[in-house]
């Protein structure tokens, strides 16, 4: 029995090309920004968004229509979209930048998803081929920053759940359960299609690319578009002044009871 | 420069119908970029991609149970099943078989990174796809390999059983018979050294079927476990000591006629060819064991300070560590460039020689370097630097031994300079 109109789901999973974690970091010469010709690889957090669409297919099956990829940056950054391919998602969209270009900043990424977006549903034939589940890596390990989810569901008007260590789905109500990663512990919400969610740690653990999946990713086609053809303006608005490592850590004191400790304190102003 | 033109492009056209992966990324290239040699160390995408992944299943999956292996002498079987569940078992097997469908290069890039974490898991990968599978996917009927590799993709360890008491380097001294009997073949005799076998399903068995033809009377047969193969002995090694090492025994062991591989008498030739490319997936597994141990080593003499610095900063150690450096890279050179010979159906015989000679070289020199540089660390068992160490030794032994690589080098220079 097909699964009927508003019962299908279309996943699209933004990913980054950023410094691998493993990579010890150092700030580069100029001090304008860190040493960036070291190994590169899948932000750690779209790896475990991809994962979760090809997880959400494995529950939900057919009702999973498509899983696209899409990322921004130079052409070393297909690597990144062939491991989602990879991985199981069914296509992947490439937004080319010149490799002296420097990396778009948030609110450009979070414009240039819904480009992609709009434009995609606008030329959906059917409600049901429209993009409705977007899922991304809660920040990118590079900048830390954490926020592009939260622009996109606000230029969207979509409903927002941020930190997700539990997801599901139910595609027949268009209702999605999540359990947030908060302070106190996890907050539980219902929200409703069309969605954003952004992936924290504990969500799950990613697969490796079996090889011949890798080889099956070679057929799979990559759309390449360019900002201009967005209509997105990737002027930053940001300008970096420093970037400095911190401070080597020195050497503490020992003291050999409270009332030296409480001293020590008044002495430190504190 | 029209020549170079023609053979560039045939070169390209030869690969394609390979169905090998090309040298080039599978970006689409231009005519000028296919036109200029590569350097050694390019691949394609989808080999990269290849490491990626197996770098991470070994330093993730394999690397927590390395030490224990070792110490049980047993390799655990979760591994091997990971191995199979990566699709390493299947490397350059169709895929309507069941496989990957992968280049050779591809297969020496996996058993490269295994050999970085566990040399004796990327052995038990080495001998199912180099000399297992692709004995069948090269001299397999249509029937065989549509029966066998898809079982050998996805599930059946493969075993290859040639040496004996009385043949190692001497192959073709093989004494195990066959002898006809109705559609069957009953074999006699006992395999020594087998690799695998004590978890393989599948064997691959040379046995003579007319000994009065000398050599050109030893015949492949494919046997499975269930047929009767008793494990006499299981030996206890110096080194890859989680890779089994067996005695077999067949006695009156009955094998179908159906599961000749090749022919009647063309197992000889088949253990030749076959053995050839073996060789480069060895001088890949020693090739990982040398990385590997260097990679283990080397942050450490960073870290460890004597006399106020850190000991690989003494000009000595640096000396030593850059001496150490050039060697896996000219082994890495020999190995990769003798897997893109084959590839492209060039000759390789004598560069894959050199490779698994000079490799298994390497690898004893930097892993003995490694353990001295790590000092009494190096020494005990816990960092797992002295098991490269143990390790290697076997390199210049197996598929080969190092006399015998000489030997088959020195013919192709006599034959080339007299």
């Amino acid at each position: 029995m097909r699964p009927s109109a508003s019962r299908l789901l279309n996943i699209l999973v933004p990913v980054k090309r950023a410094v691998d974690y493993a990579v010890k970091i150092r700030v580069n010469p100029q001090q304008t920004g860190i040493d960036t010709n070291v190994k590169h690889s899948m932000n750690p957090f779209d790896e475990i968004a991809v994962e979760e669409a090809v997880r959400l297919r494995e529950r939900l099956k057919a009702s999973v229509t498509s899983i696209r990829a899409i990322t921004i940056g130079p052409a070393k950054s297909a690597d990144t979209l062939r491991t989602a391919l990879a991985m199981g998602a069914d296509s992947a969209i490439h937004i080319e930048i010149p490799e002296s270009a420097p990396s778009p900043e948030p609110l450009a990424v979070a414009k240039t998803l819904r480009a992609v977006i709009e434009r995609h549903n606008a030329k959906a034939a059917k409600e049901e081929d429209k993009v409705d589940l977007v899922i991304l890596g809660k920040q990118s390990i590079d900048d830390d920053l954490g926020v592009t989810g939260q622009m996109l569901a606000g230029l969207l008007g979509w409903s927002q759940a941020t930190f997700a260590s539990k997801l599901e789905v139910d595609v027949e109500k268009k209702e999605v359960f999540v359990v947030r990663e908060i302070d106190g512990g996890g907050e539980e919400l219902r929200c409703r299609l069309p969605l954003v969610v952004t992936t924290d740690l504990r969500l799950n653990e990613p697969r490796y690319a079996s090889l011949p999946n890798i080889m099956k990713a070679k057929k799979k086609p990559i759309e390449k578009l360019t900002p201009a053809d967005l209509g997105v303006d990737y002027t930053p608005m940001f300008e970096t002044l420093k970037v400095a490592e911190p401070p080597k850590r020195v050497g503490g004191g020992k003291v050999a009871n409270v009332d030296e400790l409480v001293a020590k304190l008044r002495e430190a102003g504190i | 420069m029209t020549s170079v033109f023609r053979s560039a492009t045939k070169a390209l056209r030869v690969r394609s119908k390979l169905g090998a992966t090309r040298a080039f990324t599978s970006s689409r290239c231009t005519l000028q970029e296919a036109l200029r040699p590569a350097s050694l160390s390019t691949y394609t995408d989808e080999e990269q991609m290849l490491r990626e992944a197996v770098k991470r299943f070994a330093t993730d999956v394999v690397a927590p149970k390395v030490r224990e292996m070792d110490e049980n002498e047993s390799m655990d079987p979760s591994i091997i099943q990971g191995l199979f569940d990566q699709g390493l078992m299947g490397i350059e097997t169709n895929a309507d078989h069941g496989g990957a469908e992968a280049s050779f290069t591809a297969a020496i890039i996996a058993i490269e990174e295994l050999a970085k974490v566990d040399p004796s898991v990327s052995v038990l990968c080495d001998v199912h796809n180099t000399l297992v599978n692709t004995v069948l996917r090269k001299y397999g009927t249509e029937e065989q390999k549509t029966k066998w590799l898809p079982q050998l993709a996805e599930s059946k360890l493969g075993s290859f059983c040639l040496s004996e008491t009385s043949s190692g380097s001497d192959a073709f001294a093989l004494k195990t018979r066959a002898q006809k009997d109705g559609s069957n073949w009953i074999l006699n005799g006992s395999k020594m050294w087998i690799t695998n076998s004590y978890e393989a399903e599948v064997f691959l068995i040379f046995a003579n079927i007319d000994p009065s033809k000398g050599y050109k009377g030893i015949t492949c047969f494919l046997a499975t476990k269930d047929m009767g193969i008793k494990i006499a002995k299981k030996e206890q090694k110096l080194g890859i000591r989680a890779s089994s090492t067996c005695t077999l025994d067949f006695d009156d062991l009955k094998i179908p006629d159906d599961n000749i591989i090749g022919g009647e008498g063309k197992g000889y030739k088949i253990a030749i060819e076959i053995l050839n490319e073996g060789r480069i997936g060895i001088a890949a597994q020693m090739l990982g064991l040398a990385q590997g141990a260097f990679d283990k080593s080397v942050p450490y003499t960073y870290q460890r300070q004597q006399f106020g610095q850190p000991i690989g900063t003494f000009q000595g150690m640096a000396f030593q560590i850059a001496q150490a450096a050039i060697d896996i890279e000219s082994a890495r050179l020999l190995t990769y460039n003798a897997a893109r010979l084959k590839e492209e159906g060039k000759p390789f015989t004598k560069e894959a020689a050199m490779a698994k000679y000079w490799a298994s070289v390497v690898a004893q020199k930097v892993s003995g370097s490694a353990i001295e540089w790590a000092g009494g660390v190096g020494f005990t068992r816990e960092t797992g630097i002295e098991k490269y160490w143990r390790d290697s030794k076997i390199g210049a032994i197996y598929e080969g031994t190092s006399n015998i690589q000489l030997n088959t080098i020195a013919k192709f220079i006599q034959k080339e300079y007299s």
